[in-house]
């Protein structure tokens, strides 16, 4: 392995940028200014990025190594492919739009802006890390400061929410770390390493009882952090607890790390594991789908109603990792993507409505739309998206989804059902449950006469405007042009699919 | 590398600059002895310098040599208690004015040069206990420290809780050298020998003759067991944990310290050489592996659910002391199959622990001395008072809690790696409870910090000298934390080295 230096790469600026600022912040550089740039100028190198990955090549590129324990197979190694750039896309349009839409912090600005940093520069450099050890660390940058902006800037009953997500996420972590352990322990003492891909060209030593093994303890893990039924709880009372950017980072990036784990990490290491517990992750994720989806109909709020909303989808994204097949992959990568600009558009709405009305609950907000236009429409567009009408990124992505899953469990000339296909079926119902509740509050909260109770009649001001514009134009390009993300997407699954069929040719 | 020194003069210039303390507190003229423990930082400084540079062992350990080794571990070790002594003479540098208020009649800094020369003489104890492969040598080594901390302990004469901590140490550490005395005679009954080397030869030997240990194995066994609860005292495991959290409490702060971080690296090099021999031997291993199991269990369930509903911050960290003690002991347990992996392990968390809890000791005693009181509710609003001091108290915690890209984290890495490969699930199920429940209450310190505000906002000053020691430790604990390199080239520099373990 050769020691490029680390400032060679784009990945590299777009990890450690936002780091440095969040010290120079820290030592007292003007707060917003910084981060808006530095959140602009990351959004500008992952253009560049994507400009510099050459798509006719494919795999990993963009490399940068830096090599730090040879005898444990220990380095700090940056690189991405489509499906990282994708995901990286995603980080700093939502950081972006996160910074954006802040308003004015009354007290200590400083940390508020750094721990927004911190969040962004973990997401990204988990995004990017080809090595499991950093893939693990970076994620971890965004505990603390996660712990001290709900607690400090959050509402409601910031503190117990902030605590539970704190506690529960070091769980899932600490869990994922067994795994991982257990995984790099798996290896015999010659080929251990902790980079992803050395470990993928070796993993013939693993037996099937092994990998199944370690799957469970990765898919708990990582199943915490994702919000997976039964591990859901934390997340509908943090997200309605924490500040808006909190929430749109969290719920729209930080939560696709252990999808993205499960991708890159779980199928193509352990697919006889995948399969031994194929059928108790298809349980979870149509409990994650129709019983979440039912709860979040029993919603009186809007920001819990989101929040369940947003563990609702995981079980999208689970069906297409569960189809395992390209275009289940691609669905699911495409939708996490979606997911995630969709849902910190709709946290950003909620967000300004709290501030102008003080109150999420539905039977105290009415008529929204017709005093402020914008937040009507803004909102009514991502509640479409969100719930998967042609036009937006979610559902071309959704659609990959259900036909991937679908296919995958078709058997020619059986007369039922195989536990996938039952799967998909259930998880069809679930696009009719999100219509139910989406349109539902969004009938109740903008639509109708204006209540006496709200009377406020500041209009949203331009710093809300200009950045869910441009989140709903990048869903509506994902809607319109898919084909742009797919031909990034597509490679990345198909090679995931390869090497996954290439062990299981040889174990046979 | 160059080698000037024979190893062992590094002990000499401590003992004697503990020696010429001594006798400057009782003849110098001047009446503050501030400076002594300036000048006595400088020294270890330097001798610090100086282990890089020692001359090896010979080959044929003979005369002294049977009793003192000198190999990468116990330089590593020696290096360790060196920083430790100097930090916590920098603490106690801070302390002074706290300590004053509590011996009669004197300035801060007054009367304090034997409390300096006491630490310095304890620093040599423990630099031989990391080389001690003798019985005796492990017991006046042991005994050397013990004693300099029976004082140190209670050296705050009008305090009662200080004095009563002292009692309280003394009667428990006296009761723990009993045992300890007590089982080196089982072991010296069956085997007639002390040096742990020949100890080894000797039950090797008569397994491959008989088939079976020499004498009787009951009684090696309670002999090596009446050891480990001797051990046991020392590294603050479960069950013997008992005089942790009084004497924590008590102790000048400074002293806390040095008995969280010095005390606890000695006991654990030597129980790792003690355990090395008595594990080479398959049938006491057998008997020994669940003990140490449970043990660790023990250690860590006690040591971090009785932190949660601790509101006094010395208390807290007596507590999660122990529950680092179990976080070693579950490195220990993977000697079964890795015995190199578990060293390792036992030697990079004591460095990483060694830099995040001296740190956060530092950090309490410069807000104890401002708020005249070491609770938690005394770091409220820390984060608007003091930034710097409450950034540095954050990665410190952190580290302590184990959360990555910090160098706390990678000991924890280590341990649960050398446990599952040891093939002990269970103290990996149980160390889920361990590390959520730590997350709990080192991030409750965090929430005081940021979440409240400050009880007052008077400006919260330092010393120079523990400005630049916090700054040195925060980023060290972070980049370590990233690539933890430079420590572990330590553990593998190659110096020609005279094994207890001859195969």
């Amino acid at each position: 392995m050769n020691d490029f230096p680390m400032s060679a790469s784009v990945l590299s600026y777009i990890v450690f940028l936002p780091i440095f600022t969040a010290l120079c912040i820290l030592l007292g550089a003007p707060a917003r200014k910084s981060a808006l740039c530095t959140a602009g100028l990351n959004f500008f190198f992952t253009l560049l990025g994507f400009f510099a990955y050459g798509r006719d090549e494919g795999g990993y590129q963009l490399n940068a190594v830096m090599a730090l324990i040879p005898a444990w197979g220990l380095s700090l190694n940056f690189a991405a492919d489509g499906l990282s750039l994708v995901m990286l896309l995603l980080t700093t349009t939502v950081t972006l739009a996160a910074v954006w839409v802040t308003p004015a912090i009354e007290k200590r600005a400083g940390l508020f802006y750094a721990c927004i940093m911190l969040i962004s520069a973990g997401a990204a450099g988990a995004f990017v890390s080809q090595d499991l050890f950093f893939f693990y660390a970076f994620h971890e940058l965004a505990l603390i400061p996660t712990f001290l902006m709900i607690g400090i800037w959050g509402s409601g009953e910031r503190q117990k929410a902030a605590w539970q997500i704190t506690i529960y996420l070091a769980v899932g972590s600490i869990v994922l770390l067994i795994g991982l352990i257990k995984l790099y322990l798996a290896f015999p003492p010659e080929l251990r390493t902790f980079d992803i891909e050395t470990l993928i060209a070796n993993r013939d030593v693993l037996s099937a009882a092994t990998q199944g093994g370690i799957y469970i303890w990765l898919l708990i893990g990582f199943g915490i952090l994702i919000s997976l039924f039964p591990f859901h709880t934390w997340a509908p009372t943090a997200y309605a607890s924490a500040p808006t950017p909190v929430t749109m980072l969290h719920a729209g990036v930080l939560k696709k790390f252990g999808l993205y784990g499960l991708i890159r990490v779980a199928l193509p290491l352990l697919p006889e594991g995948a399969k031994h517990w194929a059928n108790l992750l298809l349980v979870l994720l149509v409990c994650n789908i129709i019983y979440i989806g039912l709860v979040t109909i029993a919603q009186k709020k809007v920001d819990l109603m989101l929040g369940y909303s947003s563990v609702m989808h995981m079980g999208y994204v689970f069906l297409g990792i569960a189809a395992g097949n390209v275009m289940g992959i691609t669905g699911a990568s495409m939708l996490m993507l979606a997911h995630g600009l969709s849902i910190a558009v709709l946290f950003a709405m909620s967000g300004e409505v709290r501030r102008l009305y003080g109150t999420l609950e539905f039977s105290k907000l009415g008529g929204i739309a017709k005093k402020h236009a914008f937040l009507g429409y803004a909102f009514g567009i991502a509640a479409f998206a969100s719930i998967g009408l042609p036009g937006f990124a979610n559902f071309s992505s959704e659609l990959m989804v259900f036909f991937g899953a679908f296919s995958q469990g078709a058997i020619r000339y059986s007369t039922s059902f195989t536990p996938i296909q039952i799967a998909t079926v259930f998880a069809l119902w679930g696009v009719v449950i999100s219509a139910v509740y989406m349109l539902r509050m969004y009938h109740l909260v903008f639509m109708g006469e204006p209540d006496s109770a709200t009377t406020s009649s500041i209009q949203p001001s331009c710093t809300l405007r200009l950045p869910v514009i441009f989140l709903i134009l990048a869903l509506v390009v994902g809607g319109f042009f898919p084909q742009l993300f797919i031909n990034y997407l597509k490679p990345s699954a198909q090679r995931l699919i390869n090497e996954v069929a290439t062990q299981t040719a040889s174990n046979h | 590398m160059h080698q000037l020194l024979p190893a062992l003069s590094l002990e000499i210039i401590v003992i004697v600059l503990g020696v010429l303390m001594l006798f400057a507190e009782a003849f110098a003229k001047t009446a503050d002895r501030s400076g002594l423990a300036r000048f006595a930082i400088f020294v270890l400084l330097c001798v610090f310098g100086f282990s890089f540079f020692t001359i090896p062992p010979p080959a044929e350990p003979t005369g002294f040599w049977r009793f003192y080794q000198i190999d990468t571990t116990a330089l590593f070790f020696k290096r360790l208690a060196l920083i430790t002594t100097v930090l916590v003479l920098i603490m106690s540098l801070e302390y002074r004015s706290v300590m004053a208020r509590f011996i009669p009649g004197v300035e801060p800094g007054h009367g304090t040069g034997e409390f300096y020369s006491l630490i310095v003489l304890i620093c040599s104890g423990l630099m031989f206990m990391a080389s001690a492969v003798d019985f005796t040598m492990i017991f006046v080594s042991l005994e050397l420290v013990t004693i300099g901390f029976y004082v140190l302990v209670a050296y705050m004469r009008r305090h009662t809780q200080s004095l009563e901590a002292g009692i309280k140490y003394l009667i428990l550490g006296a009761l723990s050298t009993g045992f300890l005395v007590y089982g080196i005679t089982w072991v010296f009954g069956i085997t007639g020998e002390t040096n742990l080397a020949k100890i080894q030869d000797k039950l090797l030997l008569g397994f491959a003759e008989h088939g079976a240990l020499i004498g009787n194995e009951k009684a090696l066994l309670f002999g090596v067991v009446l050891i480990m609860v001797a051990l046991g005292f020392k590294i603050a495991a479960s069950p013997f944990h008992l005089w942790v959290p009084d004497v924590y409490q008590g102790a000048p702060t400074p002293v806390t310290a040095f008995l969280s971080v010095g005390s606890k690296a000695a006991g654990f090099i030597i129980l790792f050489r003690v355990l090395e021999v008595f594990l080479s031997v398959p049938v006491i291993q057998t008997k020994l592996m669940p003990l140490l199991v449970i043990l660790a269990a023990a250690t860590l369930i006690f040591g971090n659910l009785a932190a949660i509903p601790q509101d006094n911050l010395k208390r807290l960290f007596a507590y999660s002391s122990i529950a680092h003690a179990g976080y070693l002991l579950m490195a220990v347990v993977g000697y079964n199959s890795n015995p190199l992996g578990a060293r390792d392990a036992i030697a990079f968390y004591m460095g990483g622990y060694l830099l995040m809890t001296l740190l956060s000791f530092l950090i309490l005693i410069i807000v104890a001395r401002h708020s005249r009181g070491d609770d938690i509710s005394h770091f409220n609003g820390l984060g608007k008072r003091a930034p710097f001091l409450a950034f540095a108290m954050t990665i410190a915690l952190a580290s302590l809690a184990g959360i990555p890209l910090t160098v706390g984290f990678l000991g924890k890495f280590l341990a649960f790696k050398s446990a599952i490969e040891g093939g002990h699930m269970v103290l990996a199920v149980i160390a889920i409870v361990a590390v959520a429940t730590g997350f709990y209450y080192y991030f409750r310190v965090i929430a005081a910090m940021y979440w409240q505000e400050p009880n007052d906002s008077t400006p919260i000053q330092s010393g120079l000298l523990s400005r630049i020691s916090i700054s040195v430790l925060a980023v060290l604990i972070i980049v370590l934390g990233v690539n933890p390199k430079p420590l572990f080239d330590k553990l593998h520099d190659q110096i020609p080295v005279i094994s207890v373990a001859k195969h």
